[in-house]
Order: C-alpha cells, then structure tokens, then sequence
C-alpha cells in the first residue's frame, strides 16, 4: 500500500459539525478525526445521532452547519465530477444490506464496476463479482440467488461484496453485526479485520455491539450530548470519567465481553 | 495519481512480462485486452515494478497466470497477502440463474399463470368463505362484533370519498347529458337526453364508476394496511393475543364497504343527475321542474333497485379482494406494492365481469 494521496493526516475529518430535524437538534459543534488504516468504532445511545453521522460524511444528509472532509476534500462543496471521482473511493454497507431486490448477489456487485466501468467487458465483470462473493465469505451458490433467498448474515455478506466492488479505501459499515447470531457475528468481525488487513482499509463502523468493538476496533468514538465526547482506545475511554462510558463498557455486558476477549487471549486463540 | 498500468514482454527464458505503473481498478486502462493480446510462451510474471495492486489488478494477473501457467513474483508482503486471498478466491460462481430458451420459457411463463390464476381463485374463494365464517362467528356471539372498527371504516371508505366521487359523478352527468345531447339532436330528440342519463346513471354508470373509485381508494388501502400488519408480524401478534384477525381486520372493512357503496351508488347518481340536469337546462333549454317531471315519467323505479342490488356484491368483492391480497403478502416490502395493485386490478375485474351478468340477469326477470 502506497501512502495516501492527501494532505493532512486524517481520512476524515468532520469540524463543527451541526444537524437537526426541525425543533429537535442531533448534533452540534460536532468534531472528529478517523486516521488513515484504522479501525474506528462508533458508539452511542439510541438516538444519538450514529446513523446521521454516517449519513452526513457520505453526503445523504445535509448538514445545518460544519466542514466534512473526506481525502482532504470538503464533501459539501463539490460539483457532481468531483463528488462522483470521491464516491468511488468509499464503499457503503446499510444497516439492512440495501441489495436491489430485483438483482442477484452477483448483479448487485457488479452495478457499481458497471455504472463507473462501462467499458469492462461482461467476463470481466463476471470473474471480478464472483471473487468479490468468494472474498466476502459467502458459498459459491449464493451468486445467481436474490437478496429475498438470503439470510440475514448472508445479506450482509453480499452487501459488504457490493460495498467493496471498487476496492475502495474507506468503507463505511454501519451496524454490520446487529441482527446476526453470535457465531455469525464473530465471523463477520473476522472478515472485516481480515479484508482491512488485506486490503488496507479505512473503515467507519457504527455497532451497538460490545464484542465487535474489543475484537476489531481500533479506537471508539463516543456520541453523547449531540458531539463526540470522547475518541480513544478502549483502555483510554475507560481511563475517563464519564458516566455514560462507564456504565457503557463497564457494565454486566460490558464485563461480559472483557472477559470473553480474555479468555480467548489466554487460550492462545 | 501515479503512473497507470502497464507490462513489457520479454521473450528471453521463456518469456516474462514485466509489470509497472499502478495494477488498480482506477487505472487499469486497456490492461485487461491487452493481456489478452499476448502472444508466446510466458513462465513468469515480474511483479517487482508495479506501485500499487488491488483486488482488480490481482486477479487480472492470477487469470493470466492461471491460464498460460505462468509464476509470479516479486511482490511486497502485503501484496503477497492480497494476492493469496484473491488466488483464493478463484471458484465458480453463477452470476445469474439458469436461463430457458425464448420458447420454453414462454411456455412456462403461459403456464404459471394459468396456475397462478387458479391458484388466486380457489384462495380467493377461501377466504370469500372464511370470512362468512367470521361473520357468522360474530352473529352468534355478537359481543365479538368489533363497533368502534367498523364506524372508523365507515369514515374511511364512505365519508371521506363524498369530496371526490361527488365531483367525478358531476362531470360525469355533465358529459353524459352533453354528448346524448349531441347525438339525438340529429333526430329532433334532445329530449331522450334526459331518459339516457336518468336510465343509464342509476342503472350502470353511478353504481359502476363508485365501485372502481372505491376499488381505486379503499381496496388498495386495504391491500395495503393487512400487508404491512403482515411483514411488521402485527397479524401475528394478534393471532397469539387469541384475537381473530378475520373478525377484528377483515369483517370490519368488509361490512363497511358493504354498507357504504350502495350509499355511494346512490350519491353518486343523484349527483350525476344534478349535473346533467344543469347541462339540460344551459343548453337545451330544459328548466329544472321539467326535467325532475320527465325523469319521474320515463325512469322505472326498477333501474334504481339494478342499481342497489347490485352495489353492495360490488362492495363485498372489492372488500375481499383488497384483505386477501393483503394477507398474502410475506417476507418484503416490495410485495405490498405489488400486492396492492393485484388487489386493485382484480377487484375493477371481477366487478365489471360480474356486471355483465348483471346485466343479463335483470334483463332476464323483466327490469328493464
């Protein structure tokens, strides 16, 4: 991996942030940085404003007021040219998956190579959508299958194939375990490392879930009191006292998924 | 951006392509054609130029290193990793399912709609039966009767449908009374404008044009209410609850819409009249007093009771159709869209074919 092709150091960079739906405000004076090959967690209490974060940064929500940088380029002003050469440098997975319904796994990978590619031959486009599919964990046979034949894991899968069709540098994953069974989820957390490890990914990922955040994040921000109150490894949060972060990781569950990391380190896995 | 891809061939031990420059999706260029394009033996693939590689460029490289045999080397270690995953990865996958041919699936096609088509009426005819069961439930046990439900559905499918049938049942008039006065004009017989309005509103067009607004306006609200109690699981919950969705969903828009349309019906060919009647007076010259008199002389009392008898099966299909297709709905969303516009499409069917029996019918017993 070459070093990335921006100024500063930060792949994403949200300044004073500020988003509100009517009367009621989400965020204000929000800050924060996500640095190049990490993986950032982030966490937040029901309505904290995760999901319109997420949204902000990859530009489906206009913000009231603020500066989002992604790739040292200021998301809010560019022209449709500039804002579609940056959309292919990211890679979305939705909280359902987000499949188009009317295509088959293998299809719904190939729409972004085709609407950007169009000169790509079939074959081509064919072999790329099947290693994307083998790549994200899925069974061969999952290819020529529709998203409604899937299960919940496996949408994510071939979601997360769609996601990554560009072979982009950030990848946004916006609760990628909820709803999955805990062998799925470990497994899901698995793959995210490994493709970040192989692919030297970026990635922005928004859980409720405490072992996805001690398995693979790298540091975890906190949405609280509508900014990011705290940015850190998981030792540094814990470091701070703040209630919500003590009551969030300290807590039965929290305990709980300390524990399942250490055993997991003391058996050597 | 850095320089994009590109290989030199060299012929010597063999042969071996040499890769430089940028070996990812967004600089790829003609890389895959021209690989395509090389001739002769390769044993090697120098890897050891290139600056950057992403999935594209490593399975473009693992394809042709596959397919003439070849070895590659010189790449980095995180390279290397990409690379094995991709090389990994290298298995057959469908991208679509199995296609017919144009004949064969033409024939299936034909012959899953005929299916379908049977499929639907036998369900249809179910449900048609489970819900004189509900109902027949609710007359003996009347406690069960859902009141408040059924009133709110009376708002809903008759009430609030005043405001636009009453303006489509106006023009409608205006239009009838227009163009029959058009026609018999050529005879010297305007007068018979106001027979073929009276006759025609009470017994076709008021009971008709009501039945496909409210197919239009309730049947597919109420296609569309059940199928999203159905994905959310509310019929569900209700189901272990111990409430009969039949008697708390189904019963009450049924009746509602039984007893509404034929008040609609009728709504709707006063209305008509009143607007072929203005017309009658603008521009044939036909006062208002004449024309209640003539219409009380040539219209039979009979085309008002068509009308009623057959408004309320009208309603009943409509009804039925719009909650069986609802209750069909499984699994997504997008099933309550195409749900709701099957519901839709067959109630306007079956009102109109079942018209034309009507139609027959009273002709038969002597009403007309």
């Amino acid at each position: 991996m070459t070093a990335p092709t921006f100024a500063g150091d930060a792949v994403i960079r949200v300044r004073g942030l500020r988003n509100s739906f009517g009367e009621q405000v989400v965020h204000e004076g929000l800050d924060l940085d996500v640095r190049p090959g990490e993986i950032l967690g982030v966490v937040g209490g029901s309505g904290t404003g995760k999901s319109v974060l997420m949204r902000s940064i990859i530009g489906l929500q206009e913000p009231d007021a603020g500066s989002i940088e992604v790739f040292g380029e200021d998301v809010r002003h560019l022209d449709s040219g500039e804002a579609i050469e940056l959309r292919k440098r990211w890679g979305v997975l939705f909280q359902g998956g987000a499949l188009f319904s009317t295509l088959t796994v293998a299809e719904n990978v190939q729409v972004p190579l085709k609407e950007f590619y169009p000169s790509f031959d079939q074959a081509l486009l064919d072999e790329i959508a099947a290693y994307k599919v083998v790549m994200t964990g899925l069974p061969s046979d999952a290819g020529p299958k529709y998203p409604a034949e899937l299960s919940g894991g496996m949408k994510k899968r071939a979601g997360l194939a769609r996601s990554l069709a560009l072979d982009p540098e950030l990848l946004f994953l916006d609760e990628p375990t909820a709803g999955l069974d805990p062998i799925g989820a470990a497994a899901f957390d698995e793959l995210t490392l490994s493709l970040q490890r192989t692919l030297g990914l970026t990635v922005f990922l928004i859980t409720h879930d405490l072992d996805t955040l001690y398995a693979i994040c790298d540091r975890v921000a906190v949405l609280a009191d509508k900014r990011v109150i705290a940015v850190g490894t998981i030792d540094e949060l814990l470091a701070l006292d703040h209630p919500w972060i003590q009551e969030y990781f300290n807590g039965p569950r929290g305990r709980a998924a300390v524990s399942s990391v250490e055993r997991a380190a003391a058996t050597g896995a | 951006m850095s320089a994009p891809a590109d290989f030199q061939h060299d012929a010597a031990d063999g042969g071996t392509l040499r890769f430089n420059g940028n070996l990812s999706l967004r600089s790829i260029g003609d890389l895959p054609e021209r690989l395509a394009a090389v001739e002769g033996p390769v044993a090697q693939l120098d890897l050891s130029g290139i600056d950057r590689i992403d999935t594209v460029g490593a399975w473009l490289v693992h394809r042709f290193a596959r397919d003439h045999d070849a070895a590659v080397s010189g790449l980095g270690t995180d390279s290397q990793h990409l690379f094995d995953q991709v090389a990994g990865a290298d298995r057959p996958v469908e991208i679509r399912p199995g296609q017919l041919g144009t004949f064969q699936r033409l024939l299936a096609e034909i012959g899953e709609a005929v299916i379908q088509a049977f499929r639907t009426l036998y369900g249809l005819l179910g449900f048609m039966g489970a819900t004189a069961m509900a109902f027949g439930a609710v007359l003996l046990n009347p406690r069960r009767f859902r009141f408040h439900a059924t009133v709110h559905r009376f708002e809903v499918v008759g009430v609030t449908a005043l405001g636009i049938i009453g303006l489509m049942s106006f023009l409608i008039g205006i239009v009838i009374a227009q163009q029959g006065a058009v026609q018999l004009r050529q005879f010297g017989a305007e007068v018979y404008t106001i027979n073929l309005l009276g006759r025609l509103t009470l017994r076709e067009l008021g009971i008709l044009m009501t039945a496909i607004m409210v197919a239009g306006r309730s049947g597919s609200a109420f296609a569309a209410q059940l199928g999203t109690m159905k994905l959310t699981e509310e019929i569900d919950a209700m189901r272990t609850i111990g409430v009969n969705p039949m008697e708390a969903l189904v019963l009450p828009r049924v009746i509602a819409a039984v007893v509404m349309l034929p008040l609609l019906g009728f709504y709707s060919s006063v209305i008509a009249m009143i607007g072929g009647g203005l017309l009658c007076w603008i521009s044939l010259d036909i006062p208002p007093i004449t024309f209640v008199q003539r219409l009380r002389e040539v219209v039979p009392i009979t085309d008002l009771y068509v009308g009623m008898v057959k408004a309320p099966v009208f309603a009943a299909i409509i009804a039925i159709a719009g909650c069986y297709q609802g209750m069909q709905v499984e699994s997504d969303a997008e099933q309550v869209g195409k749900r709701t516009t099957t519901a839709v499409v067959q109630a306007i069917f079956l009102v109109i074919v079942l018209d034309a029996f009507f139609a027959v019918f009273f002709t038969e017993v002597g009403w007309n």
